[in-house]
C-alpha cells in the first residue's frame, strides 16, 4: 500500500497542556482511516494540523513532520492556499455559506480562477453526484443552501470540498448532528469516494468507525494508543484501553 | 405584600407597548406639523427654481443640489475609510494596546459636539489649507464627523459574522482578503448599511459644522471649491433671521421627506438582501 500522508513525531502543545504527544501515523492512499477517541483526545487538532487550519489558533507550539507525498507540509514556506486546495475538509456542523447551492459549490473553483460557465456547471453536477445529493437538488440549484435539511447541508459541504478536486478528504465528526439515514448516505458516498481519494474520518461513534473505515487509529489523551486494520482492531484489540473504549466502558 | 406575578407581567407588557407607541407618536407629530406648515409652499416649482430676495421668494434648487453633493462627497470619502478601519480592527489585527487606543479615539470622536468639528474644519481646511468656504472643506469636515458612526457600526456588523464562515472559506483555498471581500463583507452588508444610513441622516441635518466650513452662499455650487447652502442651513437662516417661516417649513418638509425616502429605500434593500437566502 502506498502511503499518502505520513505523520512523524508530531507534538502539539498549548500553554496549558500537550494536545498531541509524539504522534506517528501512516495514512494509506485510497483508503479510509478512522480516528476515534474520547473528547479531548486530540482528534480534531490532528485534522487541523494536516490542513493547516491550526494556523488560526493562537499560541500553539507544533513540532514534527506531516509529509504529503513525501513533502513536509508544516514548514513556513508552504503555500497554505495551495495545500488547502489539495485537501477537502468537512466540519462537524454543516456550514453552508449564505448563498445558493450552486454558488456554494463554485466558491472554491472560482477562486482557483475557473470562470467558464460550462466547466463550472460540470463541476457542480459532478460534485453533487459524488456526494449523493444531485437527485435531490438538481431542480433547485439556485435556491438557498440554507433551505436544505441538515443531512443535505452536510452532503453539500462534502460536494463543495470535492469541487476543488482534492487528493485528500478530511471529515471531522461529519455525522455528529445527523440522523441514521443521512449518516448512511454519507458513509455510502465515502465508500465510493475512496477509489479516487484518501480519506480521514474522525468520529466518536465507534460503530461508524467499524462500519465505514479500512484502518483505525485510537487516540487517548493525545497519544495513538493503537493503530491497525479496522477489522483486526475491533475483533482483537491489543491494548486494554482500546478494548474498554470499543465496549463503551468509557467515552 | 407580594405582587401577583401575572399582574407584573401584564403591567410590564402594557407599559412597554405604551413606550414604543409614544416614541413613534412623537415622530409622527413632528412630521405632521412640518407637513402641515410646509405643504403650502411645497410644489415642483419650489424644488426647481432659484431663491429670490434672500429666500423670501422662489425655490431652493441650489440648496437641494448643495445638500446632495455635500452628503455624497462625505460618504464617498467616509465609507471606504470607515469600513476599511473596521476591517483592519476586526480581521487584520489582534486585540492589542494599539487597537484599544484606536477604539478609544473613535469613541471620543463620536461624542464631540458638531460645532467643534465646524470650528476645527474652519481653522484647518478653510484657513490653513486655504480651501475657503467650500464644498470640499464641508465634505471633509462632515467626513470626520460621521466616521466614528461608520466605524463602530461596521465593526459590530463584521464581528457578528460567524467565525465558521471564515473557516469554510479558508478551507476552500481562499486568502484572507478573498474571505473578507467575498464572505465577511457581504454577510455584514446590512449592518454596515445601517451605519451609513445613520450617517446620511446626520450629515443632511447638520447645520453648525456646515455653516463654518461650506458657508451659506445661495449660488449653485458647480465645483469643489464653491461655497453653497444646504437645506438644513437654509432652513436655519430663514427661521433665525425671520426671512420667511413659510419657506423655512417648506424647506424642512423637503429635508424630512428626503431622509424618510432614503431610509425606506435602504430598509427595502436590506430586507431584500437579508431574506434572499433564509
Amino acid at each position: 500500500m502506498e502511503i499518502k500522508i505520513l505523520i512523524k513525531d508530531l507534538n502539539v502543545e498549548s500553554s496549558e497542556t500537550k494536545i498531541l504527544k509524539n504522534v506517528n501515523l501512516s495514512i494509506y492512499k485510497n483508503s479510509i482511516l478512522g480516528i476515534m477517541g474520547p473528547a479531548g483526545s486530540g482528534k480534531s487538532t490532528l485534522i487541523s494540523v494536516i490542513n493547516r487550519m491550526v494556523d488560526f489558533e493562537e499560541d500553539l507550539k507544533i513540532s514534527g513532520e506531516v509529509l504529503i507525498d513525501d513533502e513536509n507540509m508544516l514548514g513556513d514556506n508552504v503555500d497554505t492556499v495551495v495545500l488547502r486546495r489539495r485537501i477537502g475538509t468537512v466540519f462537524a456542523v454543516p456550514i453552508p455559506l449564505p448563498r445558493s447551492i450552486y454558488e456554494n459549490i463554485v466558491y472554491g473553483p472560482k477562486l482557483k480562477g475557473i470562470t467558464k460557465k460550462t466547466i463550472l456547471n460540470n463541476i457542480v453536477e459532478d460534485s453533487l453526484k459524488k456526494a449523493f445529493l444531485w437527485d435531490e437538488v438538481k431542480d433547485r440549484l439556485h435556491t438557498s443552501a440554507l433551505k436544505l435539511s441538515g443531512g443535505q447541508q452536510q452532503r453539500l459541504c462534502l460536494a463543495r470540498a470535492l469541487a476543488l478536486q482534492p487528493e485528500i478528504i478530511l471529515l471531522d465528526e461529519p455525522c455528529s448532528g445527523l440522523d441514521p439515514i443521512s449518516t448512511a448516505k454519507i458513509e455510502e458516498a465515502l465508500n465510493e469516494l475512496k477509489k479516487d481519494y484518501t480519506i480521514v474520518l474522525v468520529s466518536n461513534n465507534t460503530k461508524q468507525i467499524a462500519r465505514a473505515t479500512d484502518y483505525t487509529a485510537f487516540f487517548y489523551f493525545g497519544e495513538v494508543i493503537e493503530f491497525d486494520i479496522t477489522e483486526k482492531l475491533f475483533t482483537n484489540p491489543k491494548k486494554k484501553e482500546t478494548e474498554d473504549y470499543i465496549q463503551g466502558k468509557f467515552g | 405584600m407580594k405582587i401577583d406575578q401575572r399582574f407584573t407581567d401584564k403591567f410590564v407588557k402594557i407599559s412597554l407597548n405604551f413606550q414604543a407607541y409614544f416614541t413613534v407618536g412623537i415622530l409622527l407629530i413632528i412630521v405632521f406639523i412640518i407637513f402641515l406648515k410646509g405643504i403650502k409652499h411645497f410644489n415642483l416649482e419650489f424644488l426647481l427654481t432659484f431663491p429670490e430676495d434672500m429666500g423670501r421668494h422662489g425655490g431652493i434648487f441650489p440648496s437641494i443640489v448643495g445638500t446632495i453633493l455635500l452628503v455624497l462627497l462625505s460618504l464617498l470619502i467616509a465609507t471606504p475609510l470607515g469600513v476599511g478601519t473596521a476591517i483592519f480592527l476586526t480581521e487584520y489585527t489582534r486585540e492589542t494596546k494599539f487597537t484599544k487606543i484606536i477604539r478609544f479615539g473613535v469613541e471620543s470622536l463620536a461624542g464631540i459636539p458638531s460645532i467643534i468639528y465646524g470650528l476645527f474644519g474652519f481653522i484647518f481646511f478653510v484657513i490653513k489649507l486655504k480651501m475657503g468656504w467650500s464644498l470640499l472643506a464641508g465634505a471633509l469636515t462632515l467626513t470626520i464627523m460621521i466616521l466614528p458612526t461608520i466605524i463602530r457600526t461596521s465593526e459590530e456588523a463584521i464581528k457578528a459574522v460567524p467565525k465558521n464562515f471564515r473557516m469554510v472559506s479558508y478551507s476552500l483555498g481562499a486568502t484572507k482578503w478573498e474571505t473578507t471581500t467575498k464572505v465577511v463583507i457581504p454577510s455584514a452588508a446590512p449592518g454596515i448599511l445601517t451605519g451609513i444610513m445613520l450617517s446620511v441622516g446626520r450629515a443632511m441635518g447638520e447645520t453648525a459644522a456646515v455653516i463654518f466650513t461650506m458657508g451659506s452662499s445661495l449660488r449653485l455650487p458647480t465645483s469643489l471649491f464653491d461655497s453653497g447652502r444646504t437645506m438644513a442651513v437654509h432652513f436655519y437662516i430663514l427661521a433665525r433671521e425671520g426671512i420667511s417661516m413659510e419657506k423655512a417649513y417648506a424647506t424642512a418638509l423637503v429635508l424630512v421627506l428626503s431622509i424618510l425616502c432614503i431610509n425606506i429605500l435602504a430598509y427595502y434593500y436590506m430586507h431584500k438582501v437579508m431574506t434572499r437566502y433564509s
